[in-house]
Protein backbone atom coordinates (compact mmCIF):
# COMPACT_ATOMS: atom_id res chain seq x y z
CA UNK A 1 0.00 0.00 0.00
CA UNK A 2 1.39 3.25 -1.19
CA UNK A 3 1.71 6.06 1.62
CA UNK A 4 -0.86 8.82 1.76
CA UNK A 5 1.75 11.44 0.90
CA UNK A 6 4.87 11.13 -1.18
CA UNK A 7 7.54 13.76 -1.95
CA UNK A 8 9.68 11.85 -4.19
CA UNK A 9 13.01 14.15 -4.83
CA UNK A 10 10.99 17.40 -5.10
CA UNK A 11 12.71 20.88 -6.11
CA UNK A 12 11.75 24.21 -6.41
CA UNK A 13 13.30 27.24 -7.27
CA UNK A 14 12.31 31.01 -7.55
CA UNK A 15 15.05 32.35 -10.17
CA UNK A 16 18.28 31.53 -8.79
CA UNK A 17 17.46 30.54 -5.51
CA UNK A 18 16.61 27.06 -4.75
CA UNK A 19 13.36 26.93 -2.03
CA UNK A 20 13.22 23.60 -1.52
CA UNK A 21 16.11 20.71 -2.57
CA UNK A 22 15.71 17.18 -3.71
CA UNK A 23 13.02 16.76 -1.42
CA UNK A 24 11.55 13.10 -0.24
CA UNK A 25 9.68 12.27 2.63
CA UNK A 26 6.58 9.99 3.30
CA UNK A 27 3.25 10.57 5.50
CA UNK A 28 1.98 7.35 6.13
CA UNK A 29 -1.62 6.62 6.86
CA UNK A 30 -2.54 7.93 10.48
CA UNK A 31 0.04 9.25 11.89
CA UNK A 32 0.90 13.02 12.96
CA UNK A 33 3.91 14.23 10.79
CA UNK A 34 5.63 17.91 11.66
CA UNK A 35 7.57 19.86 9.98
CA UNK A 36 10.33 21.94 11.98
CA UNK A 37 12.97 24.19 10.55
CA UNK A 38 14.36 27.75 11.12
CA UNK A 39 12.83 30.80 9.42
CA UNK A 40 13.52 30.18 4.89
CA UNK A 41 13.96 26.41 5.67
CA UNK A 42 11.48 26.05 3.16
CA UNK A 43 8.47 24.63 5.36
CA UNK A 44 6.21 26.71 4.18
CA UNK A 45 7.23 25.82 0.78
CA UNK A 46 6.78 22.24 1.05
CA UNK A 47 3.27 23.08 1.83
CA UNK A 48 2.25 24.97 -0.37
CA UNK A 49 3.70 22.59 -2.79
CA UNK A 50 0.79 20.06 -1.50
CA UNK A 51 -1.77 23.02 -1.60
CA UNK A 52 -0.98 23.42 -5.71
CA UNK A 53 0.25 27.00 -4.76
CA UNK A 54 3.69 26.15 -6.86
CA UNK A 55 4.40 23.06 -9.93
CA UNK A 56 7.69 21.50 -8.33
CA UNK A 57 10.80 21.79 -10.62
CA UNK A 58 11.53 18.57 -10.64
CA UNK A 59 10.09 14.97 -8.80
CA UNK A 60 6.46 13.87 -7.95
CA UNK A 61 4.37 14.78 -5.17
CA UNK A 62 1.88 11.75 -4.52
CA UNK A 63 -1.20 11.55 -2.65
CA UNK A 64 -2.14 8.20 -2.04
CA UNK A 65 0.00 6.84 -5.56
CA UNK A 66 -1.91 10.06 -7.16
CA UNK A 67 -0.07 12.43 -8.65
CA UNK A 68 -0.94 15.38 -7.09
CA UNK A 69 0.80 18.00 -9.35
CA UNK A 70 -1.95 16.99 -12.19
CA UNK A 71 -4.45 18.57 -9.50
CA UNK A 72 -5.41 22.08 -9.71
CA UNK A 73 -5.88 23.84 -6.01
CA UNK A 74 -9.71 23.41 -6.36
CA UNK A 75 -9.16 19.64 -6.42
CA UNK A 76 -7.93 19.35 -3.30
CA UNK A 77 -10.42 19.14 -1.08
CA UNK A 78 -12.43 16.79 -3.40
CA UNK A 79 -8.95 14.22 -2.83
CA UNK A 80 -9.75 15.20 0.89
CA UNK A 81 -6.84 17.50 1.45
CA UNK A 82 -7.53 20.22 3.65
CA UNK A 83 -5.02 22.84 4.97
CA UNK A 84 -5.36 26.10 7.44
CA UNK A 85 -3.09 28.93 7.20
CA UNK A 86 -0.75 30.84 8.86
CA UNK A 87 -2.19 33.77 8.84
CA UNK A 88 -6.11 32.49 9.05
CA UNK A 89 -7.74 33.02 5.63
CA UNK A 90 -11.58 32.94 6.49
CA UNK A 91 -14.45 34.35 5.23
CA UNK A 92 -14.70 37.65 7.31
CA UNK A 93 -17.73 38.79 6.48
CA UNK A 94 -19.96 35.18 7.51
CA UNK A 95 -20.72 33.84 10.63
CA UNK A 96 -19.10 30.89 12.11
CA UNK A 97 -21.47 28.63 10.91
CA UNK A 98 -21.81 29.81 7.69
CA UNK A 99 -18.00 29.83 7.46
CA UNK A 100 -18.09 25.80 8.45
CA UNK A 101 -20.88 24.73 6.23
CA UNK A 102 -18.73 26.33 3.13
CA UNK A 103 -16.49 23.35 4.11
CA UNK A 104 -19.22 20.99 2.54
CA UNK A 105 -19.40 22.58 -0.56
CA UNK A 106 -17.86 19.56 -2.00
CA UNK A 107 -20.66 17.66 -0.63
CA UNK A 108 -23.68 19.17 -1.75
CA UNK A 109 -25.41 18.31 -5.06
CA UNK A 110 -25.78 21.42 -6.94
CA UNK A 111 -29.09 21.94 -8.82
CA UNK A 112 -30.10 25.79 -8.93
CA UNK A 113 -33.86 24.79 -9.59
CA UNK A 114 -34.14 22.28 -6.78
CA UNK A 115 -32.17 24.52 -4.57
CA UNK A 116 -34.24 27.87 -4.86
CA UNK A 117 -37.27 25.84 -4.43
CA UNK A 118 -35.64 23.61 -1.98
CA UNK A 119 -37.27 20.62 -2.55
CA UNK A 120 -37.66 17.56 0.22
CA UNK A 121 -34.14 16.08 -1.28
CA UNK A 122 -32.42 19.48 -0.85
CA UNK A 123 -33.73 20.25 2.73
CA UNK A 124 -32.74 16.64 3.57
CA UNK A 125 -28.73 17.58 2.29
CA UNK A 126 -29.02 20.48 3.61
CA UNK A 127 -29.99 18.38 7.12
CA UNK A 128 -27.13 16.04 6.99
CA UNK A 129 -24.36 18.97 6.26
CA UNK A 130 -25.71 21.00 9.19
CA UNK A 131 -25.47 17.94 11.44
CA UNK A 132 -21.88 17.25 10.06
CA UNK A 133 -20.98 21.21 11.02
CA UNK A 134 -22.68 20.24 14.32
CA UNK A 135 -20.60 17.48 15.06
CA UNK A 136 -17.47 19.70 14.43
CA UNK A 137 -18.79 22.74 16.28
CA UNK A 138 -19.05 20.46 19.77
CA UNK A 139 -15.56 18.84 18.78
CA UNK A 140 -14.25 22.25 18.92
CA UNK A 141 -16.59 24.14 21.57
CA UNK A 142 -17.55 26.26 19.23
CA UNK A 143 -21.37 26.98 20.45
CA UNK A 144 -20.32 30.49 22.59
CA UNK A 145 -19.57 31.61 18.63
CA UNK A 146 -22.26 30.03 16.23
CA UNK A 147 -23.80 32.99 15.26
CA UNK A 148 -20.79 35.41 15.86
CA UNK A 149 -19.19 37.29 12.50
CA UNK A 150 -15.55 36.45 11.66
CA UNK A 151 -14.45 40.27 11.55
CA UNK A 152 -15.09 40.71 15.43
CA UNK A 153 -13.64 37.54 16.79
CA UNK A 154 -10.64 37.02 18.44
CA UNK A 155 -7.35 35.99 16.90
CA UNK A 156 -7.85 32.28 19.14
CA UNK A 157 -11.00 31.67 18.22
CA UNK A 158 -10.49 32.43 14.20
CA UNK A 159 -8.00 30.02 14.45
CA UNK A 160 -10.05 27.36 15.97
CA UNK A 161 -12.85 28.37 13.61
CA UNK A 162 -10.56 27.81 10.70
CA UNK A 163 -9.44 23.99 11.56
CA UNK A 164 -13.17 23.50 12.04
CA UNK A 165 -13.65 24.68 8.65
CA UNK A 166 -11.08 22.43 7.50
CA UNK A 167 -12.41 19.48 9.44
CA UNK A 168 -16.02 20.01 7.82
CA UNK A 169 -14.57 19.13 4.61
CA UNK A 170 -14.06 15.40 5.59
CA UNK A 171 -10.47 15.30 4.99
CA UNK A 172 -8.29 12.14 4.88
CA UNK A 173 -5.13 14.77 5.01
CA UNK A 174 -5.35 17.89 7.04
CA UNK A 175 -2.56 20.24 6.86
CA UNK A 176 -1.98 22.92 9.58
CA UNK A 177 0.26 25.61 9.14
CA UNK A 178 1.31 26.84 12.21
CA UNK A 179 -1.14 25.98 14.18
CA UNK A 180 -0.16 27.27 17.51
CA UNK A 181 1.31 30.46 16.51
CA UNK A 182 -0.34 33.77 18.21
CA UNK A 183 -1.75 31.47 20.72
CA UNK A 184 -1.38 31.45 24.56
CA UNK A 185 -0.42 28.94 26.42
CA UNK A 186 -3.97 27.61 27.28
CA UNK A 187 -4.87 27.98 23.71
CA UNK A 188 -1.97 25.79 22.59
CA UNK A 189 -2.81 23.34 24.88
CA UNK A 190 -6.06 22.86 23.68
CA UNK A 191 -4.76 22.51 20.35
CA UNK A 192 -2.53 19.83 21.05
CA UNK A 193 -5.59 17.89 22.84
CA UNK A 194 -7.40 18.49 19.74
CA UNK A 195 -4.65 17.44 17.34
CA UNK A 196 -4.24 14.52 19.15
CA UNK A 197 -7.70 13.44 18.97
CA UNK A 198 -8.02 14.44 15.53
CA UNK A 199 -5.62 11.83 14.69
CA UNK A 200 -7.13 9.03 17.50
CA UNK A 201 -11.31 10.11 17.22
CA UNK A 202 -11.25 10.48 13.97
CA UNK A 203 -8.61 9.43 11.77
CA UNK A 204 -6.98 11.86 9.87
CA UNK A 205 -3.98 12.47 9.42
CA UNK A 206 -2.02 15.40 10.03
CA UNK A 207 0.87 17.05 8.30
CA UNK A 208 1.92 20.58 10.55
CA UNK A 209 4.33 22.81 9.79
CA UNK A 210 5.27 24.50 13.84
CA UNK A 211 7.76 26.21 15.57
CA UNK A 212 6.49 25.36 18.96
CA UNK A 213 8.75 22.60 19.67
CA UNK A 214 6.92 21.74 22.81
CA UNK A 215 4.18 21.23 20.55
CA UNK A 216 5.90 19.37 18.08
CA UNK A 217 7.44 16.87 20.66
CA UNK A 218 4.03 16.23 22.60
CA UNK A 219 1.60 15.97 19.46
CA UNK A 220 3.58 14.09 16.63
CA UNK A 221 4.66 10.68 15.73
CA UNK A 222 7.40 12.00 13.31
CA UNK A 223 9.19 14.98 12.31
CA UNK A 224 10.98 16.31 9.39
CA UNK A 225 13.71 19.19 10.24
CA UNK A 226 15.01 21.24 7.31
CA UNK A 227 17.32 23.80 6.64
CA UNK A 228 17.72 26.03 3.57
CA UNK A 229 15.54 24.09 1.69
CA UNK A 230 17.02 20.65 2.22
CA UNK A 231 16.38 17.95 4.92
CA UNK A 232 18.29 17.77 7.70
CA UNK A 233 16.72 14.83 9.65
CA UNK A 234 13.84 12.82 10.06
CA UNK A 235 12.94 10.22 12.56
CA UNK A 236 11.08 10.70 16.24
CA UNK A 237 11.06 13.87 17.68
CA UNK A 238 13.57 12.92 20.51
CA UNK A 239 15.58 11.67 17.67
CA UNK A 240 15.41 15.12 15.29
CA UNK A 241 16.20 17.23 18.71
CA UNK A 242 19.27 15.38 20.09
CA UNK A 243 20.71 15.12 15.72
CA UNK A 244 23.67 16.92 15.42
CA UNK A 245 22.77 18.88 12.43
CA UNK A 246 19.58 20.20 13.75
CA UNK A 247 21.30 20.82 16.69
CA UNK A 248 24.06 23.22 14.71
CA UNK A 249 20.95 24.41 12.10
CA UNK A 250 19.34 25.73 15.35
CA UNK A 251 21.94 26.91 18.04
CA UNK A 252 24.59 27.43 14.88
CA UNK A 253 27.48 26.02 14.52
CA UNK A 254 29.72 28.13 17.64
CA UNK A 255 27.30 27.52 20.11
CA UNK A 256 27.75 23.22 19.43
CA UNK A 257 31.68 23.76 19.44
CA UNK A 258 31.21 26.27 22.95
CA UNK A 259 28.89 23.31 24.48
CA UNK A 260 31.28 20.63 23.85
CA UNK A 261 34.20 22.28 25.15
CA UNK A 262 32.06 22.38 28.02
CA UNK A 263 31.48 18.93 28.28
CA UNK B 1 -50.54 64.06 -4.58
CA UNK B 2 -47.55 65.73 -6.55
CA UNK B 3 -44.80 64.77 -3.97
CA UNK B 4 -46.04 61.04 -4.71
CA UNK B 5 -46.14 61.13 -8.42
CA UNK B 6 -42.24 62.66 -8.23
CA UNK B 7 -42.00 59.67 -5.95
CA UNK B 8 -43.10 56.92 -8.26
CA UNK B 9 -41.26 58.23 -11.78
CA UNK B 10 -38.22 58.68 -9.44
CA UNK B 11 -38.80 55.19 -8.01
CA UNK B 12 -38.66 53.59 -11.83
CA UNK B 13 -35.66 55.27 -12.83
CA UNK B 14 -33.99 54.42 -9.28
CA UNK B 15 -34.76 50.62 -10.07
CA UNK B 16 -32.85 51.05 -13.25
CA UNK B 17 -30.08 52.67 -11.37
CA UNK B 18 -29.82 50.10 -8.98
CA UNK B 19 -29.40 47.19 -11.25
CA UNK B 20 -26.93 48.86 -13.36
CA UNK B 21 -25.71 49.50 -9.78
CA UNK B 22 -25.90 45.95 -8.77
CA UNK B 23 -23.48 44.39 -11.82
CA UNK B 24 -20.70 46.82 -10.92
CA UNK B 25 -20.97 45.76 -7.32
CA UNK B 26 -21.38 42.01 -8.56
CA UNK B 27 -18.33 42.23 -10.34
CA UNK B 28 -16.16 44.62 -7.64
CA UNK B 29 -16.55 42.06 -5.16
CA UNK B 30 -15.36 39.33 -6.98
CA UNK B 31 -12.70 40.89 -8.59
CA UNK B 32 -11.71 44.11 -6.68
CA UNK B 33 -12.14 45.78 -10.43
CA UNK B 34 -14.25 47.99 -11.56
CA UNK B 35 -16.40 47.19 -14.74
CA UNK B 36 -17.07 50.77 -16.62
CA UNK B 37 -18.56 48.83 -19.57
CA UNK B 38 -21.58 48.04 -17.38
CA UNK B 39 -23.61 50.79 -19.07
CA UNK B 40 -22.29 49.87 -22.31
CA UNK B 41 -23.61 46.26 -21.18
CA UNK B 42 -26.99 47.43 -20.28
CA UNK B 43 -27.26 49.66 -23.47
CA UNK B 44 -26.03 46.27 -25.96
CA UNK B 45 -28.77 43.98 -23.89
CA UNK B 46 -31.53 46.49 -24.76
CA UNK B 47 -30.62 46.46 -27.61
CA UNK B 48 -30.18 42.70 -28.72
CA UNK B 49 -33.18 42.41 -27.86
CA UNK B 50 -34.95 45.51 -29.87
CA UNK B 51 -33.50 43.25 -32.34
CA UNK B 52 -34.81 40.58 -31.49
CA UNK B 53 -38.60 41.72 -30.97
CA UNK B 54 -38.91 44.96 -33.01
CA UNK B 55 -40.78 44.68 -36.07
CA UNK B 56 -38.75 45.39 -39.10
CA UNK B 57 -35.80 43.31 -37.35
CA UNK B 58 -36.39 39.68 -35.92
CA UNK B 59 -39.66 40.28 -35.38
CA UNK B 60 -39.99 37.12 -32.48
CA UNK B 61 -42.46 37.93 -29.53
CA UNK B 62 -41.27 40.06 -26.76
CA UNK B 63 -41.81 37.22 -23.86
CA UNK B 64 -39.32 35.18 -26.45
CA UNK B 65 -36.56 37.69 -26.87
CA UNK B 66 -36.14 38.84 -23.56
CA UNK B 67 -35.06 35.53 -22.32
CA UNK B 68 -33.04 34.89 -25.37
CA UNK B 69 -31.52 38.04 -24.76
CA UNK B 70 -30.41 37.85 -21.35
CA UNK B 71 -28.99 34.44 -22.25
CA UNK B 72 -27.03 35.94 -24.98
CA UNK B 73 -25.65 38.38 -22.78
CA UNK B 74 -24.64 36.33 -19.80
CA UNK B 75 -22.60 34.53 -22.20
CA UNK B 76 -21.48 37.40 -23.52
CA UNK B 77 -20.56 38.28 -20.16
CA UNK B 78 -18.57 35.30 -19.18
CA UNK B 79 -17.02 34.69 -22.22
CA UNK B 80 -15.76 38.69 -22.15
CA UNK B 81 -14.07 37.67 -18.87
CA UNK B 82 -12.87 34.14 -19.92
CA UNK B 83 -11.10 35.47 -23.13
CA UNK B 84 -10.32 39.26 -22.18
CA UNK B 85 -10.58 40.07 -18.63
CA UNK B 86 -8.60 36.80 -17.34
CA UNK B 87 -5.79 37.49 -19.36
CA UNK B 88 -5.27 41.16 -16.97
CA UNK B 89 -4.86 38.52 -14.01
CA UNK B 90 -2.08 40.33 -11.96
CA UNK B 91 -2.01 43.69 -13.85
CA UNK B 92 -2.05 47.15 -11.65
CA UNK B 93 -6.17 47.30 -11.01
CA UNK B 94 -6.13 51.08 -13.29
CA UNK B 95 -5.15 48.72 -16.68
CA UNK B 96 -8.42 46.84 -16.04
CA UNK B 97 -10.44 49.92 -15.27
CA UNK B 98 -9.54 51.38 -18.40
CA UNK B 99 -9.52 47.82 -20.48
CA UNK B 100 -13.29 48.38 -19.53
CA UNK B 101 -13.89 51.54 -20.79
CA UNK B 102 -11.96 50.74 -24.07
CA UNK B 103 -14.59 47.85 -24.41
CA UNK B 104 -17.49 50.25 -23.52
CA UNK B 105 -16.22 52.35 -26.53
CA UNK B 106 -16.28 49.27 -28.38
CA UNK B 107 -19.67 48.44 -27.81
CA UNK B 108 -21.32 51.71 -28.48
CA UNK B 109 -19.80 51.51 -32.07
CA UNK B 110 -20.76 48.20 -32.54
CA UNK B 111 -24.37 48.62 -31.75
CA UNK B 112 -23.68 52.21 -33.04
CA UNK B 113 -23.46 50.64 -36.47
CA UNK B 114 -25.42 47.81 -36.29
CA UNK B 115 -28.73 49.56 -35.05
CA UNK B 116 -27.76 53.29 -36.43
CA UNK B 117 -27.34 56.36 -33.84
CA UNK B 118 -30.95 57.20 -33.69
CA UNK B 119 -32.56 56.90 -30.89
CA UNK B 120 -35.45 53.88 -30.93
CA UNK B 121 -38.07 52.26 -28.44
CA UNK B 122 -37.94 48.86 -28.05
CA UNK B 123 -41.78 47.41 -28.79
CA UNK B 124 -43.42 46.09 -25.72
CA UNK B 125 -46.72 44.15 -25.02
CA UNK B 126 -47.81 47.21 -22.15
CA UNK B 127 -46.31 50.31 -24.05
CA UNK B 128 -48.52 53.47 -23.73
CA UNK B 129 -50.85 51.94 -20.77
CA UNK B 130 -51.25 53.61 -17.30
CA UNK B 131 -52.41 52.53 -14.35
CA UNK B 132 -54.22 55.28 -11.41
CA UNK B 133 -54.81 54.98 -8.27
CA UNK B 134 -57.02 58.44 -7.29
CA UNK B 135 -54.63 61.02 -8.92
CA UNK B 136 -51.45 59.35 -9.00
CA UNK B 137 -50.58 57.93 -12.81
CA UNK B 138 -48.28 55.32 -12.90
CA UNK B 139 -47.52 54.03 -16.20
CA UNK B 140 -47.35 50.18 -16.73
CA UNK B 141 -43.69 50.38 -18.20
CA UNK B 142 -42.99 52.24 -14.56
CA UNK B 143 -45.18 49.52 -13.25
CA UNK B 144 -43.14 46.35 -14.82
CA UNK B 145 -39.34 48.46 -13.82
CA UNK B 146 -40.30 48.32 -10.15
CA UNK B 147 -42.20 44.78 -10.13
CA UNK B 148 -39.39 43.12 -12.40
CA UNK B 149 -36.71 44.53 -9.85
CA UNK B 150 -38.40 43.12 -6.69
CA UNK B 151 -38.29 39.90 -8.43
CA UNK B 152 -35.20 39.90 -9.72
CA UNK B 153 -33.75 40.94 -6.07
CA UNK B 154 -36.25 38.15 -4.32
CA UNK B 155 -34.32 35.58 -6.81
CA UNK B 156 -30.80 36.99 -6.63
CA UNK B 157 -31.35 37.03 -2.76
CA UNK B 158 -32.55 32.94 -3.16
CA UNK B 159 -29.57 32.66 -5.45
CA UNK B 160 -26.98 33.70 -3.05
CA UNK B 161 -28.14 32.23 -0.13
CA UNK B 162 -29.44 29.04 -1.24
CA UNK B 163 -27.43 27.63 -3.87
CA UNK B 164 -24.20 26.13 -4.15
CA UNK B 165 -22.91 28.58 -6.78
CA UNK B 166 -24.51 31.14 -5.19
CA UNK B 167 -22.45 30.48 -2.08
CA UNK B 168 -19.78 29.55 -3.81
CA UNK B 169 -19.96 33.28 -5.15
CA UNK B 170 -19.97 34.88 -2.00
CA UNK B 171 -17.06 32.93 -0.91
CA UNK B 172 -14.98 33.47 -3.37
CA UNK B 173 -15.03 37.24 -3.55
CA UNK B 174 -15.05 37.50 0.33
CA UNK B 175 -11.29 35.24 0.07
CA UNK B 176 -10.25 33.85 -2.87
CA UNK B 177 -7.63 32.10 -1.50
CA UNK B 178 -10.14 30.28 0.83
CA UNK B 179 -12.47 29.47 -1.37
CA UNK B 180 -10.15 27.65 -3.47
CA UNK B 181 -9.38 25.05 -0.95
CA UNK B 182 -13.00 24.53 0.29
CA UNK B 183 -13.15 23.01 -3.53
CA UNK B 184 -14.56 26.11 -5.77
CA UNK B 185 -13.18 26.41 -8.90
CA UNK B 186 -12.58 30.00 -8.22
CA UNK B 187 -11.65 31.98 -11.93
CA UNK B 188 -14.74 29.90 -13.42
CA UNK B 189 -16.99 31.33 -10.63
CA UNK B 190 -15.64 34.59 -11.71
CA UNK B 191 -16.38 33.62 -15.25
CA UNK B 192 -19.85 33.07 -13.92
CA UNK B 193 -20.11 36.48 -12.34
CA UNK B 194 -19.20 38.41 -15.44
CA UNK B 195 -22.31 36.61 -16.82
CA UNK B 196 -24.28 37.27 -13.87
CA UNK B 197 -23.24 41.02 -14.43
CA UNK B 198 -24.33 40.56 -18.40
CA UNK B 199 -27.78 39.09 -17.04
CA UNK B 200 -28.83 41.93 -14.78
CA UNK B 201 -27.52 44.45 -17.16
CA UNK B 202 -29.96 43.02 -19.80
CA UNK B 203 -32.63 43.33 -17.25
CA UNK B 204 -31.95 46.63 -16.65
CA UNK B 205 -31.20 47.52 -20.24
CA UNK B 206 -35.07 46.13 -21.36
CA UNK B 207 -36.77 47.82 -18.51
CA UNK B 208 -34.66 51.42 -19.36
CA UNK B 209 -35.46 50.79 -22.77
CA UNK B 210 -39.40 49.77 -22.59
CA UNK B 211 -40.23 53.18 -20.90
CA UNK B 212 -38.10 55.40 -22.79
CA UNK B 213 -36.01 55.12 -25.68
CA UNK B 214 -32.28 53.76 -26.58
CA UNK B 215 -29.54 54.76 -28.18
CA UNK B 216 -25.90 53.58 -28.55
CA UNK B 217 -24.55 56.18 -25.92
CA UNK B 218 -27.69 55.36 -23.68
CA UNK B 219 -24.55 53.56 -21.58
CA UNK B 220 -23.26 56.85 -20.33
CA UNK B 221 -26.09 56.12 -17.88
CA UNK B 222 -23.61 54.00 -15.86
CA UNK B 223 -22.19 56.78 -14.60
CA UNK B 224 -25.02 58.01 -12.64
CA UNK B 225 -25.27 54.22 -11.80
CA UNK B 226 -21.69 53.67 -10.86
CA UNK B 227 -22.71 56.87 -8.51
CA UNK B 228 -25.23 55.27 -6.92
CA UNK B 229 -23.20 51.90 -6.71
CA UNK B 230 -20.46 54.46 -4.19
CA UNK B 231 -23.53 56.05 -2.52
CA UNK B 232 -24.81 52.58 -1.21
CA UNK B 233 -21.49 51.07 -0.52
CA UNK B 234 -19.56 49.71 -3.25
CA UNK B 235 -19.36 46.00 -1.45
CA UNK B 236 -22.56 45.74 -0.73
CA UNK B 237 -25.47 44.50 -3.13
CA UNK B 238 -28.47 46.11 -0.87
CA UNK B 239 -26.60 48.85 -1.01
CA UNK B 240 -26.50 49.29 -4.77
CA UNK B 241 -30.18 49.08 -5.04
CA UNK B 242 -30.90 51.27 -2.74
CA UNK B 243 -28.41 53.63 -4.23
CA UNK B 244 -29.60 53.45 -7.09
CA UNK B 245 -33.10 54.21 -5.94
CA UNK B 246 -31.93 57.57 -3.42
CA UNK B 247 -30.40 58.50 -7.17
CA UNK B 248 -33.71 57.82 -8.97
CA UNK B 249 -35.64 59.57 -6.28
CA UNK B 250 -33.40 62.53 -6.44
CA UNK B 251 -33.80 63.85 -9.74
CA UNK B 252 -37.49 64.29 -10.07
CA UNK B 253 -37.71 66.24 -7.33
CA UNK B 254 -33.93 68.12 -7.89
CA UNK B 255 -35.46 68.83 -11.10
CA UNK B 256 -38.80 70.17 -9.63
CA UNK B 257 -37.86 72.46 -7.45
CA UNK B 258 -34.17 73.51 -7.74
CA UNK B 259 -33.26 75.75 -10.59
CA UNK B 260 -32.59 74.42 -13.88
CA UNK B 261 -28.90 74.33 -14.04
CA UNK B 262 -28.32 72.98 -11.22
CA UNK B 263 -31.18 69.94 -11.04
CA UNK B 264 -28.55 67.83 -12.98
CA UNK B 265 -25.69 67.82 -10.36
CA UNK B 266 -28.26 66.50 -7.71
CA UNK B 267 -27.01 63.00 -7.58
CA UNK B 268 -23.36 63.86 -7.83
CA UNK B 269 -23.55 66.44 -4.69
CA UNK B 270 -25.30 63.47 -2.75
CA UNK B 271 -22.21 60.88 -3.87
CA UNK B 272 -19.61 63.87 -2.43
CA UNK B 273 -21.33 64.35 0.69
CA UNK B 274 -21.38 60.45 1.20
CA UNK B 275 -18.15 60.24 0.27
CA UNK B 276 -17.35 63.01 3.07
CA UNK B 277 -19.23 62.04 5.73
CA UNK B 278 -19.54 58.07 4.84
CA UNK B 279 -16.61 57.26 2.77
CA UNK B 280 -17.54 53.53 2.36
CA UNK B 281 -21.25 54.16 1.00
CA UNK B 282 -24.76 54.15 3.51
CA UNK B 283 -24.53 50.12 3.82
CA UNK B 284 -21.02 49.91 3.91
CA UNK B 285 -19.54 46.36 5.21
CA UNK B 286 -16.06 47.74 6.12
CA UNK B 287 -13.75 46.25 8.75
CA UNK B 288 -10.80 47.56 9.61
CA UNK B 289 -7.87 45.05 8.89
CA UNK B 290 -6.10 44.00 11.71
CA UNK B 291 -2.21 44.62 11.69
Amino acid sequence: MSPLLEFDNVTLSFGGLVAVDRLSFTVENGEVFAIVGPNGAGKSTAFNLISRFYDPVEGKIRLAGDDLVQHPSHDLAGLGVARTFQNIELFDQATVLENLLIGRHRFRKSNLLTEIAFTPFVRDQERQHRHAVEEVIDFLDLQPYREKRIAGLPYGVRKVVELGRALATKPRLLLLDEPASGLSVEETRDMAYWIEDIKKQMGITVLMVEHDMHLVSSVSDRVLAMADGHKLALGTPDEVQSHPAVLEAYLGAGDTADREAAE
Amino acid sequence: MDILQLLVSGLANGCIYGLIALGFVLIYKATEAINFAQGDMMMLGAFITLGLTNTGYMDLPFWIAVPLAIALMGVFGYLLDLIVIRRMFGEAQIAVVILTIALGFVMRFAAGTIFGHEPQSLETPYAGQDLRFGGVVLGVDEAVVVIATVALTVVLFLFFNRTKLGVAMQASSQNQLAAYYMGIPVRRVQSLIWGLAGVTATIAGVLYASKGSIDPSAGLLGIKAFAAAVIGGMGSLPGALLGGIIVGVIEPFASRYVAAGYSQIAPYLLLFLVLVFRPHGILAQVHRKKV
